[in-house]
């Protein structure tokens, strides 16, 4: 009798024990989850940011036309996302390449699912913003001659045939990801898979008439894109750490360390070599160094994050200033530029300066750090991410884009072209700023 | 009557407003324009792509004159508005064959 109490006792303080513990595979952690809701909300911003980036840039007969193609992508990517998206990205893998269709339409996932120490629904809204502005970025190469029938089918199309798949071989348990491939929120999924897709839709879609190629109309308006990217990308990087704790602190510091450099070696490159510095130089600047940090984000330290700026700024100054005018395809607001070279400057230099010191003794010393054949394999397994990806990317696009162009047509008419996509296509002029009246009520 | 058009440098217009002002001119019209003479335009650069500005911005004033004020309006003018560089402007000076003020229908010298 007396044993038996003692194992009810047992029981009792074991019940209750285990009741405090947090086993983390099982339990939600709300700091965590917390923040993470709130990344998600942060990185959502930056597609309006990206929208508002781009726009400025554009000519003002085309503003409305690409703020709206870019926001188009949070509508449809989001649904996609829901429908296929997330469980092609990260459902049950097939053949390391995708994922499957179980999770279609977020069957089976419940407000009670966990993933790591957040909720499962977490997670899908944290990826689903990474998706989104995915789509959004290649979109700025192709200002003024897109048909807005060929934006609606692009996005859906691309979203799934080319984000889906390299966001499952990198994170979704995909053969990059299981070859140690280090990318910690998207420098290859997100900036080297955009860029190399912009790169092929231009090559598609033809460059515009020199006398369609204005200035930007809108410089502070860049501006305030820029910032309020700078300000969501605490989210894409930082939140990517998927938990609150020290490392995406440690994300947060090194990414605002490499895109305050990145921004300030723009503006010193500029200043040297055309004279003056410009507002629009610094915006970029700021946006190169914020997609070369990307990848490197959870595993470089901030000496490292310099370093990186300063090659994101010379690098993505030198491509767009210089590449683009070499190379002669029309990417009009610099897509390749900033992301496909900014990415694969990041890319290469997470293999320059990763470090165990926050990694962790399972973390890998970059070839800058460790000097040895660790850092040297590690670049190669770094190089083998970003090929594959500008490689696939590059084909699946031109893919996508011929299939756009067979259906509903790619490109708007030469008139259209002319007049600006904003009345052309959408019979809606960006602004009404003079007094007298422009237009009457019928 | 005359109407007397002057192009001038933008910062200039509130010397001109303040200069026929002085004179009694009791009224002008004002509008920005875009232009050159012989002076060059700028380069604009933006992320590495260069845009010729030929035609710049500069600040139209007219105002409608007594025959007899013409000379001491132009003078006035060019006075305030030079500075010695290229692209100071022009003043041109035509006849203007009948005026109507709209509120009390007056015509002629009487409406300047």
């Amino acid at each position: 009798m007396r044993k038996l109490s003692y194992i009810f006792i047992l029981m009792f303080v074991l019940m209750l024990v285990s009741s405090q513990m947090a086993w983390a595979e099982d339990v939600v952690d709300t700091g965590d989850n917390a923040w993470i809701l709130t990344s998600s909300a942060l990185v959502l911003l930056m597609t309006p940011g990206l929208a508002f980036f781009y726009g400025g840039m554009s000519s003002v007969k085309n503003i409305n036309n690409m703020i709206m193609m870019v926001f188009l992508c949070m509508c449809i990517v989001s649904v996609q996302w829901v429908f296929w998206g997330y469980t092609l990205s990260f459902g049950a893998d097939h053949g390391s390449f995708i994922g499957g269709l179980g999770a279609a339409g977020l069957h089976g996932i419940t407000p009670d699912s966990v993933s790591g120490t957040i909720s499962e629904y977490t997670f899908v809204a944290f990826q689903a913003t990474f998706a989104i502005i995915t789509v959004g970025l290649i979109l700025g190469a192709v200002e003024g001659r897109m048909k807005f029938a060929a934006a609606m089918l692009f996005i859906p199309l691309w979203a799934t045939a080319c984000y889906d798949p390299v966001c499952h071989w990198v994170w979704g348990g995909g053969w990059a990801g299981n070859m140690g491939i280090l990318d910690f929120a998207g420098g290859t999924v997100v900036h080297i898979n955009s860029g190399a897709a912009a790169l092929a839709l231009v090559l598609v879609l033809g460059r515009r008439k020199s006398a369609n190629i204005r200035p930007p109309a809108n410089v502070p308006m860049i501006a305030l894109g820029a910032g309020l990217l700078w300000f969501g990308w605490f989210g894409f990087n930082a939140g990517s750490e998927l938990a609150a704790d020290g490392r995406a602190a440690f994300a947060w510091v090194v990414t605002n360390t490499c895109t305050a450099t990145a921004a300030f070696t723009w503006v010193v490159c500029e200043w040297i070599h055309r004279g003056k510095p410009t507002l629009l130089g610094l915006a970029s600047g700021a946006v190169a160094g914020l997609v070369a940090i990307t990848p490197a984000s959870g595993f470089v330290g901030p000496l490292g994050a310099v370093q990186i700026g300063i090659m994101a700024g010379v690098g993505c100054y030198f491509a767009c200033v210089k590449m683009k005018a070499a190379l002669g395809y029309d990417d009009a607001l610099d897509v390749v530029g900033v992301h496909g070279i900014g990415g694969t400057i990041g890319a290469f230099a997470t293999g320059l300066y990763c470090t165990k010191m926050v990694m962790g003794p399972d973390g890998v010393d970059g070839f800058f750090i460790g000097w040895s054949a660790e850092g040297i394999n590690q670049l190669g397994l770094q190089c083998i991410g970003f090929l594959a990806t500008w490689a696939y990317a590059f084909v699946v696009t031109l893919a996508v884009a011929y299939i756009v162009k067979a259906t509903v047509g790619l490109r708007t008419s030469e008139k259209q072209e002319d007049a600006g996509l904003d009345l052309s296509l959408h019979g809606e002029a960006g602004y009404h700023l003079e007094s007298e009246a422009v237009g009457t009520l019928k | 009557m005359k109407k007397v058009e002057a192009i001038i440098r933008d910062e200039k217009l509130s010397a001109a407003k303040e200069a026929l002002k002085a004179l009694g001119v009791a009224g002008m019209t004002v509008t920005e324009v875009k232009g050159h003479g012989t002076q060059k335009g700028i380069t604009e650069v933006y992320r590495g792509r260069q845009y010729a500005v030929d035609l710049l911005p500069k600040i139209k004033v007219e105002a409608i004159v007594d025959d007899k004020d013409v000379k001491k309006v132009t003078d006035a003018i060019c006075e305030v508005s030079r500075t010695g560089s290229i692209g100071d402007g022009k003043i041109f000076i035509s006849s203007v064959e009948d005026i109507i003020r709209i509120r009390t229908g007056e015509s002629g010298e009487k409406a300047i």
